[in-house]
């Protein structure tokens, strides 16, 4: 074979993966957004942050305006510190509300931020105020049954009137399992 | 040693032992190569006539004793010192040892490419002089699988001459071709020598072709030199060895049956060990 | 007498064992030599890049095909079978994730890897085992001319080039499969597929490890096809064994490399 056309060859081969590469960076990868030029830095003190993870997408009315940089446990306060890098064209007011929300029932976790009022803008450095800590699915859960535990004894009795002092006295040290299998099955 | 016979002997080989996995091939070798002249190294298969090149061309070193190529042992020299040696040096492998994944020109432009920066007109030039030294200029274009055997050592032959070394070796030039083949290889390898002014070291076990154009001939066998001199000193030599070799007869001082035990006891030790098992 | 014998069978399988041992290990040595060889003369072999150049056409260009079929084909069950996992949560939509990060984090270099040892390798192996069977790079050696830096280095890189962007072009052509399956066949929304890979495939966690494996296997499928044809006895039989170890000790050498790669990258 040629040497010609072997460099031709080889040449068209080396593109293609350059281009595979490229193409996986913004087509797959999605370099374009993943990668903010110009950032400054905020940070949010979280009483519980859940499974939120540093890289995780900062999002204001669902587009990703920058990334979590960093997550830091502070031992004085027993709160999570959590860096935020914005993308330097989005300005926000010093008022920013700072929420973790969770993509769907059972994404991943990312910080979702609600602008204030404010006249003064966030620069690099300064502090979130205002944050709402993540739902913990287990907690939510316990909540919701240690509230139907409490609620289901008058229930049952009202309904079927059965001998459940029993279940009134024990309510609250109960198995919330068993609340829900009695207002399950009267 | 004088330096006039430095300058005479281009290739010497002194009290040169070589061995490996504990079995020695030779054991104090001594050769003396004169300039110009087409010299023969004969013995039987296995004697270790192509180590020797081997030992000549510095891809082995000896146990004992060295091989001196124009005055410098081969093996104290550095790879770089070696390969400055090896381009004095040309070598005709058994098999031709071509580059079967280049054409016949590109096999004898080989060395030019690596060793020269000649351009390509001129590289062109050489190679097809070369070629017409070995009658194979109209074979330029083909590749190494489209030759015979013989063609194949004559490219060969062209690609060893590239680069107009001083010494130029055969590894058995003359095995597994037909007579014209043969004739015309053995034709070549002194009129190249003579041309060139060369000096020819042929490593071989075909005695007619060997004796028609060797100017002297060393005789190896249990890893010594049993026998030198002209062709003609040898043929009428009685050395029973070198009869032996010379006229091709079976028996003789080279032993019909490899060494063994008594061949009755061989026959009936197999009824033992079939007991004993 | 029994029991000599079996002490003489017991002693003879401890031998075989130990020599078996002794013998991997050398050729380890053996191997790690040919491979600081091969660096130490690859400036020399750079000087004439052609001949690299030349390797990367035998070596990546003629893989394309098998690589590109096959990367359509892993491409389109992978999304067959997650479709059938992921509908069972109702969550389809990750389709394009779970093919993007499967292809580019481990199937796209390692079964790259596993083809460029059995169709690349493998030629390496036998085109260097006849060459040195056929004296072709001893005769090199005579005419001073490094049978290492004219012969193995060029390979080598040819070797360590082709195979990310084989790596590369398998992912790519992997997820092209797996998008005809999901969207076209299946019906994904496509929109969903693609913004779903892109909010959790990152450039330098998954697409950069990514091309470090395929880099790594590069280097141990190639210098492992070279070493067992400069290595093999020159015999036909000899050269036939060595193609063979070379699939075999290229495959688990690149899944144990795998193993180890990712244990790294995930830690780190």
């Amino acid at each position: 074979m040629e040497r010609t056309s072997i460099d031709l060859w080889v040449g068209i081969f080396v593109a293609l993966g350059l281009t595979a590469l490229l193409g996986l960076a913004m087509k797959v990868g999605n370099l374009t957004t993943s990668s903010i030029g110009e950032t400054y830095t905020v940070s949010a003190n979280f009483e519980n942050i859940g499974g939120l993870k540093p890289r995780a997408p900062v999002k204001s009315a669902g587009v990703v305006v920058g990334r979590v940089s960093d997550i830091k446990f502070d031992a004085s306060t027993f709160e999570a510190v959590v860096s935020l890098s914005i993308d330097k064209r989005y300005a926000f007011p010093k008022d920013t509300f700072a929420n973790i929300y969770t993509a769907g029932l059972l994404g991943e976790q990312y910080i979702g931020l609600e602008a204030g009022g404010d006249e003064l803008s966030l620069a690099n450095g300064d502090k979130i105020m205002q944050t709402q800590d993540a739902v913990v699915l287990e907690k939510m859960i316990s909540q919701f049954l240690y509230n139907k535990a409490s609620e289901a004894p008058t229930d049952t009795a009202t309904k079927t009137e059965s001998p459940s002092t029993k279940s009134e006295d024990d309510a609250l040290g109960a198995n919330p399992l068993d609340a829900i299998t009695q207002t399950a099955t009267p | 040693m004088t330096v006039n016979t430095a300058a005479q002997n281009i290739v010497e080989i002194n009290n040169l032992s070589f061995g490996y996995k504990g079995r020695l091939l030779h054991q104090g070798i001594n050769m003396v190569f004169l300039r110009g002249k087409v010299v023969a190294i004969m013995g039987g298969s296995g004697t270790g006539k192509t180590t020797l090149l081997r030992l000549i061309g510095g891809q082995l070193k000896p146990s004992k004793g060295e091989a001196r190529v124009e005055g410098q042992v081969v093996h104290h020299q550095s790879r770089d010192g070696i390969y400055k040696l090896r381009r004095k040096m040309g070598m005709l492998f058994q098999q031709g040892a071509l580059f079967t994944d280049l054409s016949v020109y590109e096999n004898v432009a080989f060395p030019l490419r690596e060793h020269t920066n000649l351009p390509e007109s001129m590289i062109h030039d050489l190679v097809l002089m070369k070629l017409n030294a070995v009658g194979l200029r109209g074979a330029h274009k083909l590749m190494p699988t489209e030759l015979s055997g013989g063609m194949a050592r004559r490219v060969s032959l062209a690609r060893a001459i590239a680069l107009d070394p001083d010494i130029i070796m055969y590894d058995e030039p003359f095995a597994g071709l037909d007579p014209i083949s043969m004739g015309v290889i053995c034709d070549l390898i002194r009129t190249l020598n003579d041309a060139l002014g060369a000096t020819s070291i042929i490593v071989s076990h075909d005695v007619k072709e060997t004796f028609a154009i060797a100017d002297y001939v060393y005789f190896v066998a249990n890893g010594v030199v049993a026998a030198e001199g002209t062709p003609d000193d040898l043929r009428n030599s009685t050395l029973p060895f070198v009869h032996q070799f010379v006229h091709g007869e079976k028996d003789g001082p080279v032993p019909f049956h490899y060494a063994a035990g008594d061949y009755a006891q061989d026959l009936l030790g197999f009824e033992n060990t079939r007991q004993g098992a | 007498m029994i029991r000599f014998s079996v002490l003489v069978s017991l002693t003879r399988m401890l031998r075989n064992i130990g020599h078996g041992f002794s013998n991997r290990i050398l050729r380890l040595g053996a191997g790690a030599r040919l491979f600081g060889l091969t660096l130490i003369y690859s400036g020399e072999s750079f000087r004439r890049f052609h001949l690299t150049i030349r390797e990367v056409y035998f070596t990546g260009v003629m893989s394309l095909i098998i690589v590109l079929v096959s990367a359509f084909f892993v491409g389109m069950v992978l999304a067959l079978q997650g479709y059938y996992t992921l509908q069972k949560y109702g969550s389809s939509e990750a389709i394009g994730v779970l093919v993007a990060l499967s292809l580019i984090r481990e199937l796209g270099p390692v079964v790259t890897a596993l083809l460029f040892a059995g169709r690349a390798g493998t030629a390496i192996t036998a085109e260097i085992g006849l060459m040195k069977a056929t004296e072709q790079l001893a005769a090199m050696e005579m005419m001073a001319v490094s049978p290492i830096a004219r012969v193995i280095a060029p390979r080598f890189w040819a070797g360590v080039i082709a195979m990310p962007v084989l790596a590369a072009l398998f992912s790519m052509v992997g997820i092209l499969g797996g998008y005809i399956v999901a969207v076209p066949l299946i019906g994904v929304d496509a929109g969903a597929f693609w913004s779903q890979m892109q909010a959790n495939v990152d450039w330098r966690l998954d697409i950069v490890n990514g091309v470090i494996k395929s880099i790594v296997f590069g280097v141990a499928c190639t210098m492992i096809a070279l070493f067992e044809g400069y290595d093999a006895p020159p015999t036909a039989e000899g050269v036939s064994r060595a193609t063979t170890r070379t699939v075999v000790t290229s495959s688990l050498a690149i899944l144990g490399l795998d193993f180890v790669l990712t244990s790294f990258m995930i830690s780190m």
